[in-house]
């Protein structure tokens, strides 16, 4: 009886542990939509999706976000295309090339890279690399996305490599030895027989490696030098939608358009991130298959 | 069987697991064009005399041999991994077929060997699935997933994938232990039909298919070779008692 009452209350823990997970991502998602939607009582949802100024303090005030998406879009775009290429590479390497003494030291790196807090990494942009980029790069000011995006793509790294290795190294032994067998080089097998076999497995990585980066803010707010105007390139100023929530919440007055405005803003990015979770997701189920 | 020089000459040969051995001071030869059978109980090294004659062992890292493996009379270690897996193929015991379609897994080979027209590779595909006795069973659908094809014809596809990138010397580790009697058949009816054209090693679970397919036929017991002679010769009359009891089913 009493073995009973122990299971039964086991049970229930572990029941509320769950409910409780599912209803707070329902709960987040409602009180979003609740103020955010409160926006669209007064202003054009059109004008919000669309416009192309964010001045939120004029008047009248303008809340257009492209701007802001644009922002994103360049730097994240700009951290993939570092960030993935070198993650897949390393991923490669320590699945495949590396001696077994040097993975295991690669591997507990990779996870230390993990552990360094965003807000270190944006000292470092502001003091260094930022400045760095200014002088080799001439540009009038180093604060602009590519400094984000080259930070942000340290930050997606070990998400992109741990999973990508996982993955190759997931691939089954037979693969390896018929290639091997057939007298394929180790790059020839690793090129077209281990990448298309782990192919699932990567993007997998390589996607939540992306939600990183979409979500990732105190670094952006940090150096990409938080100018909410549609930048023309990657090598100027700019604002991303994470960086407008954070820097304006604080003076926006609680009630006001201004303040459901940013909740809008935090609205699609919730999406975007659920989007992209959705998709890595979906291939690491293709993959265990 | 012809005075020839030996294609592959083992001397001495040693090999270890970390600190187990598993093959004794292994001396032998395999002339050119003849089936050699190995035959032998579990952990008699069967596996790993076939593994060190093209190398594969080495993917196991605690792997480590000693003595010397020649082949046409050069040193082993003097030929590039890829190269020398090229001239010595291998089947082995499951089919291992690579994720893609059937025509993409044979022209794999020929690919990474450097043959890129595409008439080419399409003769070889063809010639290779004939080869096998899998042709007139896959032409129409080439492009299907090769892991859709049932055992056998994995086996056979494996074989074609072989002979595609025109080996020497042809391994085969227990390449009918999956399959039903009328595939072993097949597969067994292209061994000697390959005759013609390549050296081939045999190692068998199955001391009956020994005794059908090969010319000669090698004995192994516990990392050591027993006996080794005409197939005839053993299975009828053999030298060793330890064989004659392997042979008649006293022990294994």
């Amino acid at each position: 009886m009493r073995r009973k009452l122990s299971e039964i209350f086991i049970e229930g823990c572990i029941r509320l542990s769950g409910v409780l997970c599912i209803s707070f991502v329902v709960l987040i998602f409602l009180f979003l939509l609740k103020d955010a939607l409160a926006l669209f009582g007064g202003y054009s949802a059109g004008k919000f999706l669309f416009g192309s100024q964010w001045l939120p303090v004029s008047e009248p005030p303008h809340f257009g976000i492209v701007p802001l998406v644009i922002g994103s879009l360049y730097v994240t775009l700009g951290a993939i295309l570092i960030c993935v290429p070198i993650g897949v590479g390393a991923a490669m390497f320590i699945a495949e090339v590396a001696p077994q003494s040097l993975k295991t030291i690669l591997k507990s790196l990779v996870e230390i890279l993990a552990a360094i807090p965003s807000v270190v990494l944006g000292f470092i942009g502001i003091v260094w690399l930022g400045p760095f980029l200014k002088t080799t790069l001439g540009l009038s000011t180093g604060m602009c996305g590519l400094t984000g995006s080259l930070l942000l793509a340290f930050m997606a790294l070990p998400t992109i490599i741990s999973i990508s290795e996982d993955a190759l190294a997931g691939v089954p032994k037979a693969y390896r030895e018929a290639a091997f067998g057939l007298g394929a080089t180790r790059w020839q097998t690793l090129w077209r027989i281990l990448l298309p076999a782990a192919s699932s497995g990567i993007i997998a990585g390589v996607m939540l490696g992306i939600g990183r980066v979409i979500g990732e803010t105190m670094v952006v707010m940090m150096v990409t030098g938080n100018a909410p105007v549609i930048p023309a390139s990657i090598l100027q100023p700019l604002r991303t939608l994470t960086a407008t929530v954070a820097s304006e919440m604080g003076e926006a007055v609680s009630g006001s358009e201004h303040y459901f405005a940013l909740f809008a803003v935090g609205l699609i990015l919730f999406i975007i991130t659920f989007l992209i979770n959705l998709v890595a997701d979906m291939s690491l189920r293709k993959a265990r298959r | 069987m012809v005075n020839a020089e030996p294609i592959l000459k083992t001397e001495n040969l040693q090999c270890f697991y970390g600190s187990q051995r598993v093959i004794h001071d292994l001396n032998i030869e395999v002339l050119p064009n003849e089936i050699l059978g190995v035959i032998g109980p579990a952990n008699s090294g069967k596996t790993t005399f076939l593994r060190a004659l093209n190398r594969l062992n080495a993917l196991n890292p605690s792997y480590r041999q000693s003595g010397t493996i020649t082949f046409e009379g050069q040193d082993l270690r003097k030929i590039p991994d890829n190269l020398l897996r090229k001239k010595i193929g291998s089947i082995f015991a499951l089919p291992q077929v690579l994720p893609i379609s059937i025509y993409q897994n044979i022209a794999y080979g020929p690919k990474v060997h450097g043959v890129a027209s595409k008439s080419k590779v399409d003769q070889i595909v063809e010639e290779s699935l004939q080869k096998a006795y899998l042709w007139d069973e896959v032409k129409d659908r080439l492009d299907l997933q090769a892991n859709r094809l049932s055992g056998g014809q994995q086996q056979r596809l494996c074989i074609a994938r072989t002979l595609a990138v025109e080996p020497e010397v042809i391994l085969y580790d227990e390449p009918c232990s999956g399959l039903d009697p009328i595939s072993t058949a097949k597969v067994e009816d292209a061994m000697q039909k390959l005759k013609e054209h390549y050296t081939q090693i045999l190692v068998t679970n199955n001391t009956k298919q020994a005794a059908r397919v090969s010319d000669r036929t090698a004995f192994f017991l516990m990392g050591e070779l027993v006996e080794m002679t005409d197939t005839n010769t053993l299975f009828t009359s053999p030298r060793d008692s330890r064989t004659n009891d392997y042979i008649t089913g006293r022990f294994g």
